[in-house]
């Protein structure tokens, strides 16, 4: 509890950090109360004029209407719940494997570390899109089979990270202390080495929503989404499939936008949350690129030119 | 260790990777619920001679894997003789299916496309390598200044940007300027020679500025950490006390060092390279690779959504071996005996 304290007193220091988490907020915030911000209830049927389908915006539709004559602006509220659901519920499954087998691999190294970070290597050499692409529309539709495919496909980043945290952590003192008076692995791993990885498993947890989402919503606008669910990625496709000859700019925009405002919400306030946390980085500039890669690849490029040095003058971690 | 025991042992993962990517293609269209081949196969509309042609097509009487019956019986060979290694000899002879649409040969209609997306994805790759090196270097250079904010703000939004959207936003802008869809003119055909590349190329402009904006923003986030890094060294100190000018020291210190990141970054982006190549080719209806796996989504042509699914992580493999061998060769320490 004490280190959630300082990391908040650290983090309230920092303007970005707190951009991105009023970012975040406000989203999160549109999303629990939809029912009430929604003018309209996006499930209600209703009587339309040829006239009102994509409808420019005017005093009772604020963002015009799509071309089934609803308002835009409510579904754009209530995409916030799919976008939001997908990205953390994707984002909590791809951080407990990644840390599961981070601190397999890290705490007993061995021939089943290695097997472990082979499979993660073979994982970040598979383009990703392709292969949620092939396996939804073997799969089929649908709101939790999106969520597993993001979540499987999404750990890597973060059992690389957890894996190297553990190597450092297990020779300290207090781990060697605990192993001489005869704790097993298993109470080593949860009361010593887990709290410590904790605050930098919840940066990278961060930083993975975004990546959830922006996967969930290039899935949907690729026509893959949930066809119960109205997502923001959903909406583009629908303005991309029938809107775009009719130029409605007020049925393209708002969930692209809507996108790129809770992603970089969450970039924002997860490098800031990396920061503070993980010693390895050492810059106290705010947009460090080993950030973005580690956001992008999984992998921080200085360790991966080190261990690409390092293996082949023979030495290993 | 030495060089060549280096690159061996990058040559063995690669091909491990290769033959686990094969394996699981297999599995992934035979074993999921809802299996597409076995469903084609019972489909009611078929005649019993169709029906049987696709089941021996297929091997669909074959077990899937492995048949341990046989083994144990002593017969090794037709324990073999499976659906797995009738798919795998199939591959070898470069026999990827037939289109369940089109009816045409799959490795035909992906030799004709690939060309298509190589060209797209090597444009963008080359645009953003460049600006996301000078502007890293720009950045890194004039530290803490408004210009360094302004490119990391800019970086930041634009890394957020899905592909599709930022393709949608230009399609709008660059409408009655630049085509917007397909790849030529109807009517052109490549015979008319220069005006026919010549409207390709205006087509390619979108869809290549497009992914190329997306891809600066994590090329100028590593030039510039790189070069950060590079210029608060020691020997930067001491180029200058040498006199050498600053463009000196950026050209030969700052960007030659920077290289071996770089290297990497590229390899490592190709997997999303292709991905945002999906979306992008859809956006703009460019007709390579990408677009045919959009439209096999569509209609469910699972031959084709193999083949290219195959093709796209054998070549991210490749490249990926590629990069290794060529950071053996600018990094000296992977030389070192």
């Amino acid at each position: 509890m004490e280190q959630f304290k300082e990391i908040w007193r650290a983090f309230r220091r920092r303007p970005m950090g707190i951009v991105g988490a009023l970012m975040l907020f406000s989203v999160v915030f549109i999303a629990i109360f939809a029912p009430w911000l929604a003018p309209y209830d996006p499930d209600e049927k209703i009587d339309v004029e040829p006239g009102d389908l994509l409808a420019p915006p005017d005093a009772g539709h604020l963002l015009g209407r799509d071309d089934a004559g609803k308002d835009v602006l409510s579904q754009l509220i209530y995409g916030a719940r799919v976008s939001l659901t997908v990205g953390f519920v994707a984002s909590f499954m791809a951080m407990f494997i990644g840390t599961t087998v981070g601190l397999v691999a890290g705490y007993y190294g061995g021939r089943i570390g290695n097997a472990l970070m082979r499979l993660v290597d073979f994982l970040l050499v598979i383009p990703d899109l392709p292969l949620m692409l092939v396996l939804i529309s073997i799969w089929g539709r649908g709101l939790w089979k999106i969520i597993l495919v993001i979540g499987i496909l999404g750990w890597t980043g973060g059992a690389r990270v957890v894996r190297s945290q553990v190597l450092s952590i297990k020779e300290r003192h207090f781990v060697l202390r605990a192993r001489a008076i005869g704790a097993s692995s298993l109470r080593i791993i949860m009361r010593h080495v887990f709290p410590q990885v904790l605050p930098i498993i919840l940066a990278q947890a961060v930083l993975s929503i975004s990546g959830a989402i922006i996967a969930e919503s290039s899935l949907s606008f690729l026509g893959l989404g949930d066809p119960t669910l109205v997502s923001w990625g959903m909406m583009l496709n629908f303005a991309f499939e029938r809107a775009i000859s009719r130029m409605a700019w007020w049925f393209l925009l708002p969930p692209g936008f809507a996108i790129v405002w809770v992603s970089v919400g969450l970039v924002l306030m997860g490098s800031t949350l990396e920061e503070i946390v993980n010693p390895r980085l050492k810059t106290h500039h705010l947009f460090d690129a080993r950030r973005m890669v580690a956001l992008v690849t999984g992998a921080r490029p200085k360790d991966f030119e080190l261990s690409r040095g390092l293996e082949a003058e023979g030495v290993t971690e | 260790m030495q060089r060549s025991d280096y690159l061996i042992g990058k040559i063995f993962f690669a091909l491990a990777t290769l033959v686990v990517v094969i394996v699981f293609n297999f599995f992934l269209f035979r074993i999921l619920p809802g299996d597409p081949i076995k469903a084609i196969v019972r489909s009611p509309r078929l005649t019993r001679e169709a029906r049987e042609k696709l089941t021996a097509d297929f091997g669909l009487d074959k077990p899937v894997f492995f048949d341990a019956e046989r083994l144990r019986e002593g017969d090794v060979v037709g324990a073999f003789d499976t659906q797995f290694t009738a798919y795998v000899r199939a591959l070898l002879r470069g026999n990827l299916g037939i289109s369940f649409r089109s009816r045409r040969d799959v490795g035909e209609v992906l030799a004709e496309r690939v060309w298509r997306t190589v060209v797209l994805v090597a444009a963008a790759e080359t645009l953003a390598l460049v600006f996301g090196m000078a502007l890293g270097l720009a950045s890194a250079w004039r530290r803490g200044t408004r210009l360094e904010m302004t490119i990391l703000l800019w970086a930041l939004f634009s890394w957020g940007l899905p592909n599709f959207f930022l393709g949608i936003i230009l399609l709008i802008l660059a409408r009655g300027y630049l085509p917007v869809g397909g790849m030529v003119v109807p009517g052109l055909k490549p015979e008319d020679g220069w005006t026919y590349w010549a409207d390709v190329g205006k087509h390619l402009i979108l869809p290549t500025l497009t992914m190329a904006i997306v891809y600066t923003s994590s090329y100028v986030m590593i030039m510039r950490s790189s070069v950060v890094e590079v210029l608060s060294e020691d020997y930067i100190l001491t180029a200058k006390a040498k006199g050498l000018n600053t463009f000196q020291i950026l050209r030969d210190h700052a960007l030659k060092n920077a290289m071996l990141p770089m290297v990497t970054m590229v390899a490592l982006n190709l997997g999303y390279t292709v991905g945002g190549a999906i979306q992008v080719e859809t956006v703009f209806s460019w007709p390579g690779i990408g677009r045919l796996m959009y439209d096999a989504v569509q209609l469910r042509d699972y031959p084709i959504l193999q083949g290219t699914f195959l093709l796209l992580a054998v070549s991210v493999i490749a490249a990926n071996l590629l990069a290794d061998i060529l950071y053996s060769v600018l990094d000296p320490r992977v030389k070192a005996e």
